[in-house]
């Protein structure tokens, strides 16, 4: 016999409606539930892919090359030789969005005040403005001009510990490719607010070419950073990179070079699939109540309906129907919960007051919420899943009845 | 299919310590088209014996065979179908869907079997009209009168044309007047469409009607004689 499903619907919408108030609450129940889902979600993987992001733009890029031996030992001795030829026309043909060659060099910054230990970054600022690498928030005096500028751009931290400033000279030493001490007066020309704050403290940012002087390495760079905007796709375009770089270099995708923020991305979807079945799991006590209790009260009716030849698999049919028609309500006014309360908070919420503790995880002061399809329809996954197999027990005692004792129900 | 016989029937209940018989080797056998009442005592055994006739209790021992095809060894699910395709119901206590109109209640259980949605109208319609309740299609259980409710019910019951209607006490909850509307129909249902007509009474009214009266007192079938109906006036 084919399912009679217009019957079973009707019967099972207008069952729904028996009770308005028990179904309402029932239903606010399943939205704020799958509200919860989504929102939680959004600010979870806004604050990871923030975390991603500002991991990026620290590395920077999403692959980098190396000289095979920098990793172990990051100085001036592992340099490498500008890219040309083949590496050169990959890093110039897409996906490839931008790429910078650098200088990144352990050194120690001295005003008259103290001294610091930083990393020397000698920068090209136009290659380094494709990247997003380049500290956006200028809180005095100005950025890099050229790879030639001789001046420094310093974190305001960095700035404080020094009890240094604008204009003020101060002296960065480091190490040149014989190991002999190298040092420089240079003067600070800009200072800036990092995303991070431990970032202000540790990157100190000079001319590419005023760097490759200092340290007296001719046009040799530390490290080639590559992006083609899409931190998520970069395995597309990565083995042409890596294969374009050749065995002298050593081409690292950014969850290599960062494995814990690789890491983040992988258990984002773990987390949050966690979470969404905890809620549900809460949420799954009421709605089997309901439906027990909804079978309850009209047990004589279901008595009713085997006696007139309904079979147990469609009085089965019907309340699982009641079960998904609730779900489905519960999902539509969750999922319009969740935008209607997220849209607005596009613009970021401000977490400062938490900021620096959130700051040792890669956090900014804003957190933008990420409203991600894919979490949806995970949420509808699992309240749909879960739901049913929730409403099982019910809807399988409903269809056992004996019509018999059903029927002289009072 | 209404040909129905029985075999040595027994069923017991059990309340505490006690056992009822509630049908103790109950033989019998009812032709189709026949106008049949059980009549006894509360506790005679007439309701289980017309649940079992329907397939809605299982005896403990015996056979009953309904139409040349034996009930015992049917699963739920072919009880069901046979219920559905072959068996109408009348109930003491109307047993309508609450939900659904008359109309609606009608029609389930032509769409439980598929019946397109046009000649489900039509049926629904000509057999509301049938059983008096032309213009009250469209109301709900909650906003018709207990005869009226009946009446649906009885609707409900022939609307998929069976062969055998099973009414357990069905004018019980009526008044004398709504009682001979509903004997009144029945009759004609049997007369004109030769439905076999079983019903369990302890109704005077209702036996008047019979051409076959069937005593049962303690399980037993203490008398089954023909009867010559005298419809009482109501």
């Amino acid at each position: 016999m084919s399912l009679p499903l217009t019957a079973l619907s009707t019967l099972a919408w207008r069952n729904l409606w028996r009770n308005h108030r028990r179904t309402l609450i029932m239903l606010a129940a399943i939205a704020i539930g799958v509200w919860a889902m989504i929102f939680m979600a959004a600010l979870m993987r806004g604050m990871t892919e923030q975390m991603v992001r500002n991991g990026l733009q620290t590395l920077p890029g999403e692959v980098q090359l190396h000289q095979r031996d920098y990793r172990r030992d990051p100085s001036v001795v592992n340099s490498m030789a500008p890219p040309s030829g083949q590496l050169l026309a990959v890093l110039q043909s897409a996906p490839v969005a931008a790429w910078a060659g650098r200088v990144r060099v352990p050194a120690v910054i001295s005003s008259e005040r103290g001294s610091r230990s930083v990393t020397l970054l000698g920068v090209d600022p136009a290659a380094e403005q494709a990247l997003g690498s380049l500290p956006g928030d200028l809180l005095e005096g100005r950025g890099l001009e050229g790879d030639e500028d001789r001046g420094l751009v310093i974190g305001a931290s960095l700035a404080r510990r020094l009890e240094t400033g604008l204009g003020k000279r101060v002296v960065v030493m480091s190490q040149d490719p014989d190991n002999n001490v190298v040092e420089r007066g240079a003067r600070v020309v800009g200072i800036y607010r990092g995303r991070l704050q431990g970032n202000e403290d540790r990157f100190v940012y000079a001319g590419r070419a005023a760097v490759q002087e200092l340290l007296g390495i001719g046009e040799r760079i530390s490290e080639i950073a590559v992006t083609a905007d899409d931190y998520r796709r970069v395995g597309d375009w990565y083995p042409a990179v890596a294969a374009a770089a050749g065995s002298d270099l050593e081409a690292l995708r950014w969850t290599e070079l960062d494995p814990f923020l690789g890491s983040m991305l992988a258990v984002q979807d773990g987390f949050t699939l966690v979470f969404m079945v905890v809620v549900f799991l809460a949420l799954s006590f009421g709605l089997v109540n309901t439906l027990v209790m909804a079978v309850f009260e009209r047990v004589r009716e279901i008595g009713l309906m085997q006696a007139l030849g309904m079979r147990p698999g469609l009085i089965l049919g019907q309340i699982m129907l009641e079960s998904l028609f609730l779900l489905c309500l519960g999902l539509l006014l969750g999922n319009l919960l969740a935008v209607l309360t997220i849209a607005p908070l596009a613009g970021g919420i401000d977490i400062s007051s938490v900021a620096q503790g959130m700051e040792i995880m890669g956090m900014s002061a804003t957190l933008y919420p990420a409203l991600h399809i894919q979490d949806m329809l995970m949420s509808t996954a699992v309240v749909i899943t879960l739901g049913l197999l929730a409403s099982l027990a019910p809807a399988w005692r409903a269809s056992r009845l004996d019509p018999v004792t059903a029927l002289t129900r009072d | 299919m209404s040909d129905i016989a029985c075999r040595a029937l027994c069923k017991t209940f059990h309340q505490g310590d006690e056992t009822i018989t509630a049908l103790d080797h109950v033989s019998l056998d009812i032709e189709e088209g026949s106008f049949v009442c059980l009549f006894g005592p509360s506790g005679s055994g007439k309701t289980t014996l017309l649940n079992a006739l329907g397939g809605l209790d299982t005896p403990d021992s015996g056979e009953i065979t309904v139409g040349g095809r034996r009930l015992d060894g049917l699963s739920r699910g072919e009880l069901a179908d046979m219920r559905l395709h072959n068996m109408g119901f009348v109930f003491q206590a109307y047993n309508l869907i609450s939900v659904l109109t008359a109309r609606e209640n009608v029609e389930f259980i032509m769409q439980v079997q598929g019946v397109p949605a046009a000649q489900r109208r039509t049926v629904a319609t000509e057999v509301l009209a049938e059983v008096g309740l032309a213009g009250l299609e469209g109301r709900r259980p909650a906003e018709l009168s207990g005869g009226q409710q009946q009446r649906v019910a009885v609707a409900r019951a022939i609307a998929n044309k069976p062969a055998l209607v099973l009414a357990d006490e069905p004018t019980a909850n009526l008044d004398s007047h709504s009682a001979a509307q509903l004997m009144d129909l029945f009759v004609t249902l049997n007369a004109q469409r030769g439905v076999t007509f079983v019903i369990s009474t302890h109704d005077a009214r209702v036996m008047a009607y019979a051409r076959r009266l069937i005593g049962m007192r303690d399980g037993l079938i203490v008398s089954d004689e023909q009867h010559q109906p005298h419809p009482m006036d109501a």
